[in-house]
């Protein structure tokens, strides 16, 4: 065992790049939640993001338009899941479902032939003299794009939620649709919205794994990263800021499993890779304990149904 | 008055099935309180929802000042001058006070700035509220603030308020109707839709009473007496439901220092409650919602189990029962919520019949249902009890309020409690059917059981119970006998300051 072999800033550098993509798929999600609406179906909107991304950057050379396009497939995907439970009232749980295992093997289809190759490259950015700096360099200058995208949209989607009219009414759709609908507000119309956002997210975290993390297209690739996103929201209690927290926690548990393989330390890989689960349901535990502070969090129309009464 | 206010002429709504509206034709003058009176059912939701823009009329036509009126959406409405306080309120628990109102204007102002509104028009009006407080920690009272002050920012020309006192103690609707006489004083229109009529007699000039979608008469509620606006309402005569003098016998149910906590988040925990009730004795409990109703329903029917002392029953304790071995012993119980608690939604009512039935009325044999006396006993419910419906296999969703209630109350009855706890026996009930339940209840207390009757509505409580407490912030006031007791001591008990009138006085 030889604990000194792990460089801790390059553990956190790298944190960071394979925290990206649940982060990304965990805020999207966070927004959906928030306007009352579950959707399970995040491990397929970012397969199909990722094979997407994937096959669009092939074609065209360019990773940018790779994360265009997956945007794009996310949001479509989830179009699929919004006019299921928003215009066709189907179960939200059973549909969100059925979007991941369409999606699984929807990637599957369109990846048959990208399977084995190598896409652009996307480049690091250049902060010039910054990017050098010892520690700090690595671990706030060393990235590209997408990760200070990720950041942004977490800081940029707390700002929304609690400064803007259009946060707040998301919000209340999500609390009581009831009484945001007897206010006059349209809350299929928000819900849609938000449904579509949280495709866009998980989309772009889809090819973040495709195109940055790993990078190629193999089948299935996301392996449970839409689930740990789902669980993501639940431990973070709906807060954007927790979101990121968790997720570089979630991310470096992963990235750390790497380490102490390579490190020789003798415990099973499993323990760790069960570990998100465990401290998610950890968290539901001590959540539920306190009743006061559950109901606090949670959006109080999450998963149900809205039918327009009269 | 040359131009009213507001003017609807032939308003007509259909839905699928049911005319909600037919031909509705009425005024509200400038600085008019109007009354709009009538049954649940009668057309009073629909008719004010088409003029807050929230449903659209198929026919007739309504006019502002005497130009057309259209409301295609609540934000055109009250850009016009209307607002409405929703008798369920529209309010949003997770969010505080200022976020609230600003949820409910269409240009609001930056929370700081709109938090200092609202702290200056809520002193204005005599309605002390806290912006930043979460609304989910309110009273029923500051919650119905929180929607007067909304309304009151946006300057309305026509407030409209939906059974506004239905949730309020006798003080706080003292303090909103000189908010309402303030308003009328400034000027401005109010449409009041209440069926109490003592209120709609003290407070309004113009009344217009709907029965079925249609105008059945208009009145001017001040030269009516209470009891002509109700047969006005119902068209029939209205029967006063009555029993012979009580006489106790040995307490049934005794409940010494109980105290537990709330189940829910937003509840009220129990607090060293003591009751007891004798056969042939009804007990009133009044108090305004959330102050621990449902958690001593809960208490009294197992739900929430208790140490074994704490609930007695003919002096055998119970508390650590649940509610099957409960009912077993003869103590029923029917909740305030009729979907989803007192009844399974998707359930027949055969089937609902048989949940709470199937161990007094052997309705099960070595683990099997017996359909067949299950459905008997359904049908003997219904009628029995004047239930509505075409039969015991209808799915209780498709009942009335009224007639679920009715059936709810019945299953309960028929099966002979000794002890039966009911739970705002006839909120929304019609006034025939909610008499016909009120006669039950004492024709079964006349029959020797004892009756716990909590309930928010305090004429119901004071018409048929024997004794009154009330229910405060999870405390019971000790039980006074309801005759000569007066609204001022009631509105005292009701407040948690009954122990401190000798001081007062």
């Amino acid at each position: 065992m030889d604990f000194g072999s792990i460089n801790p800033v390059v553990l956190i550098a790298t944190l960071m790049v394979a925290a990206t993509p649940i982060l990304l798929a965990a805020i999207g999600e966070l927004v959906v939640e928030k306007a009352g609406v579950l959707n399970l179906g995040v491990e397929g909107m970012m397969i199909v993001g990722a094979v997407s991304g994937f096959a669009a950057s092939v074609t065209t050379g360019s990773p940018y338009l790779g994360m265009l396009a997956a945007i794009v497939a996310g949001a479509l995907v989830a179009l699929i899941f919004a006019v299921l439970t928003q215009i066709l009232m189907a179960n939200q749980v059973a549909s969100g479902l059925a979007l991941t295992l369409f999606g699984l093997g929807f990637s599957a289809l369109l990846g048959q032939s990208y399977v084995g190759i190598v896409p652009p490259r996307t480049e690091k950015l250049n902060f010039g003299f910054l990017s050098d700096l010892p520690v700090v360099g690595r671990i706030l200058f060393g990235h590209d794009i997408l990760v200070y995208v990720s950041l942004a949209v977490v800081a940029g989607t707390w700002w929304w939620l609690n400064n803007t009219r259009g946060g707040r009414v998301l919000r209340a759709v999500g609390e009581n649709h009831d009484s945001a609908h007897a206010l006059g507000y349209k809350v299929k119309r928000v819900r849609i919205l938000a449904i579509l956002f949280g495709g866009g997210c998980a989309g772009l975290g889809g090819a973040y794994l495709s195109l940055v993390r790993v990078p190629q297209w193999t089948e299935g690739m996301t392996a449970g990263a839409g689930w740990i996103a789902l669980a993501l929201v639940v431990f973070a209690s709906w807060r954007p800021w927790r979101v990121l927290l968790g997720a570089y926690l979630f991310g470096g548990i992963m990235v750390l499993q790497l380490n102490l393989q390579a490190a020789g330390f003798r415990i099973p890989v499993e323990y760790l890779a069960m570990s998100p689960y465990l401290i998610t349901i950890l968290v539901l535990v001590v959540m539920s304990s306190n009743r006061a502070r559950t109901s606090l969090s949670a959006p109080g129309s999450l998963g149900r149904s809205f039918h327009a009464a009269g | 008055m040359s131009t009213p206010l507001l003017s609807i002429k032939g308003l007509t709504k259909v839905y699928p099935g049911v005319v909600a509206n037919s031909d509705v034709t009425f005024d509200i003058g400038e600085g008019e309180v109007h009354a709009l009176l009538g049954e649940n059912g009668a057309g009073k939701s629909t008719l004010v929802k088409a003029i807050y823009g929230l449903i659209r009329p198929n026919e007739g036509t309504m006019e502002w000042r005497g130009q057309p009126y259209a409301p295609s959406a609540p934000a055109q409405a009250r850009a016009t001058g209307v607002a409405m306080v929703f008798q369920h309120f529209s309010l949003f628990d997770a969010m505080d006070v200022a976020e609230n109102v600003a949820l409910g204007m269409d240009n609001p102002p930056p929370i700081r700035e709109l938090a200092a509104q609202i702290r200056k028009v809520s002193n204005d009006y005599g309605l002390p509220l806290d912006p930043d407080r979460l609304v989910g920690d309110l009273s029923a009272g500051e919650r119905q603030r929180v929607e007067i002050i909304r309304c009151l920012l946006q300057n309305p020309q026509l407030l409209i308020m939906d059974e506004p006192t239905s949730v309020l103690t006798p003080q706080e609707v003292e303090i909103l109707f000189k908010t309402l006489r303030q308003l009328r004083a400034e000027g401005r229109s109010i449409l009041y839709i209440s069926h109490k009529l003592e209120e709609i007699r003290a407070l309004c000039e113009n009344a217009t009473v709907l029965r079925l979608g249609k105008v059945v008469g208009r009145a001017d509620p001040r030269q009516e007496s209470a009891r002509s606006l109700a047969e006005m309402m119902v068209g029939q005569t209205l029967h006063t439901p009555s029993r012979e003098t009580p006489d106790f016998g040995k307490p049934l149910l005794e409940v010494s220092d109980l105290s537990v906590a709330s189940p829910s988040a937003f509840g009220t925990a129990l607090k060293g409650i003591n009751l007891t009730v004798r056969a042939g004795e009804i007990l009133g409990i009044g108090g305004v919602a959330g102050n621990g109703q449902d958690e001593l329903l809960g208490a009294l029917s197992g739900e929430i189990r208790a140490p074994s002392g704490m609930v007695r029953m003919a002096g055998e304790p119970v508390g650590q029962y649940g509610p099957t071995a409960r009912r077993a012993m003869g103590l029923l119980c029917a909740p305030e919520e009729r979907l989803g608690h007192a009844a399974a939604p998707d359930m027949s009512l055969t089937e609902n019949a048989l949940l709470t039935g199937a161990w007094r009325e052997r309705l099960v044999n070595k683990g099997f249902v017996n359909w067949g006396k299950a459905k008997g006993f359904a049908e003997t419910i219904i009628k029995r009890f004047d239930v509505r419906t075409p039969g015991p296999h209808v799915a209780a969703r498709a009942l009335s309020g009224g007639n679920l209630q009715k059936f709810v109350i019945g299953r309960e009855i028929l099966q002979r409690p000794s002890v039966l706890v009911v739970n705002q026996p006839t909120w929304g009930v019609d006034a025939s059917a909610a008499a016909a339940i009120r006669q039950a209840l004492l024709d079964l207390a006349q029959g020797g059981a004892a009756v716990v009757v909590i309930s928010q509505d305090l004429d119901e409580i004071l018409e048929i119970s024997d004794n009154f407490a009330a229910l405060n912030g999870g405390r019971l006031s000790a039980p006074r006998p309801v005759q000569g007791l007066t609204m001022d001591q009631i509105g005292l008990m009701l407040g948690g300051a009954e122990g401190d009138t000798d001081v007062a006085a």
